[in-house]
């Protein structure tokens, strides 16, 4: 038991989550931590999703990685993500409907996500499969973190509500002047917002800074 | 008829750009817009491929529609692509050996490009509003493709002069980039209600 949770895999484990953050450190993963982030409830579901196919997609190539020829390992991997969104996508359709239509093509589009090819390709084809499951458990909780935190703000200045319970209604704020900021839930406030948590991330670790 | 494809058209490269409106291809857009030239030609070989796998794409889902097999069409999606990009790079370096040897290592990470394969799930998910055929369809890959083209040479020609400004230490690169791409989604906005 100590051997599966050793030093060495505690930190595969954990430095996705701050340190080696997918999103503000390897630039990966972009696309969808931008678009489903103006409710919390998508973001969520979709921060979970990423990490149980990052996990067991690493774990299935970790499994095959003697055995794929060096030309077809990208259409291999890629074959093998296809199928794992596809069962969760039916998943989440016949479980969380109204989610699934909010999340529409960025389901699909987990399949393009750079932070599961990138894992593949940098880890699970180097490692045996328990490491590769807790690297692939880490970076999707990575992922799912910065969801969580642009989600977080951008729901409540842009809707004035958690998890779709309008408190700014609930407690008749507009009766004192105040007003949601619409261009929360807008585009263009999820890049700046993920500028920012960058900021915050660099200027408390010098490392992380560019030149 | 002609109206609405050129209506499609420039809705694709404005108004629903893949870069500001969706956020598709960003990161190997954040990548390589560190410079003008590169960035170009990276923007032409994805609009290429856009207009290829688009129309491809769109054929193939009438085909699972009509037979209850959509719950296959990302699987098949996908394999279209990475399928097409082996062939454009295959043509690219018979061709063109200079082109091939500047764009090294992007022209195959095209495939995993969410851009190509968001642009072939739109066009699915658009089959019975305005993308009725394989005509929309190429002219829907095409106006895609541009946007990102346009969007990319944008932010590379910012970043270019950013490298003389005094950006604080923790905002440098990364940071600043995002910001500044927010900035330009903001002013793409703009053209949110355009009508031809």
């Amino acid at each position: 038991m100590s051997q599966l949770f050793s030093k060495k895999n505690k930190e595969v484990f954990s430095n996705p989550l701050s340190l080696n953050n997918p999103i503000t450190v390897q630039v990966l993963g972009i696309c969808s931590a931008l678009a489903v982030t103006a409710k919390l409830e998508p973001a969520i579901v979709m921060g979970l999703s990423v990490t149980v196919i990052t996990a067991f997609s690493n774990v299935i190539i970790s499994l095959l990685r003697k055995t794929i020829p060096n030309r077809i390992r990208i259409i291999v991997q890629l074959v093998v993500v296809a199928a794992l969104v596809t069962i969760v996508s039916e998943i989440l359709k016949a479980f969380a409907y109204d989610v699934s239509v909010q999340l529409s093509v960025y389901v699909g589009l987990i399949i393009t996500n750079c932070i599961l090819m990138g894992r593949l390709e940098a880890f699970a084809m180097q490692n045996a499969p328990w490491e590769s499951f807790l690297d692939g458990l880490g970076n999707g909780l990575g992922y799912a973190k910065i969801l969580f935190i642009i989600a977080f703000f951008r729901e409540i200045l842009g809707s004035g509500s958690i998890f779709n319970y309008n408190f700014v209604d609930a407690l008749h704020l507009q009766e004192y002047g105040y007003l949601n900021n619409g261009l929360m839930i807008l585009p263009p406030m999820a890049l700046v917002v993920c500028g920012c948590i960058i900021w915050y991330q660099r200027s408390r670790n010098k490392d992380l800074q560019e030149k | 008829m002609e109206t609405n494809l050129l209506s499609l058209f420039v809705k694709s490269i404005f108004v629903d750009n893949m870069i500001f409106a969706y956020f598709l291809g960003m990161c190997s857009y954040l990548a390589v817009s560190k410079n003008v030239k590169t960035s170009l030609g990276l923007g032409i070989a994805v609009t290429f491929v856009l207009v290829v796998t688009v129309p491809v794409n769109f054929y193939l889902n009438q085909y699972l529609q009509a037979n209850d097999l959509g719950f296959l069409s990302f699987i098949l999606f996908i394999a279209v692509i990475a399928g097409i990009v082996q062939l454009v790079e295959m043509v690219v370096e018979r061709f063109s050996p200079s082109l091939y040897a500047s764009l090294g290592i992007f022209l195959p990470l095209i495939a995993v490009n969410c851009a190509i394969m968001g642009a072939s799930l739109f066009m699915q998910q658009r089959v019975s509003t305005d993308i009725t055929s394989a005509g929309a369809a190429t002219v829907y890959g095409l106006g895609s493709g541009i946007g990102w083209l346009l969007a990319i040479v944008g932010l590379a020609a910012i970043r270019e002069k950013m490298q003389f400004s005094d950006v604080p230490a923790p905002l440098k690169g990364l940071g600043i980039t995002f910001i500044t791409v927010g900035l330009m989604a903001l002013a793409f906005m703009s053209f949110s209600g355009l009508k031809i």
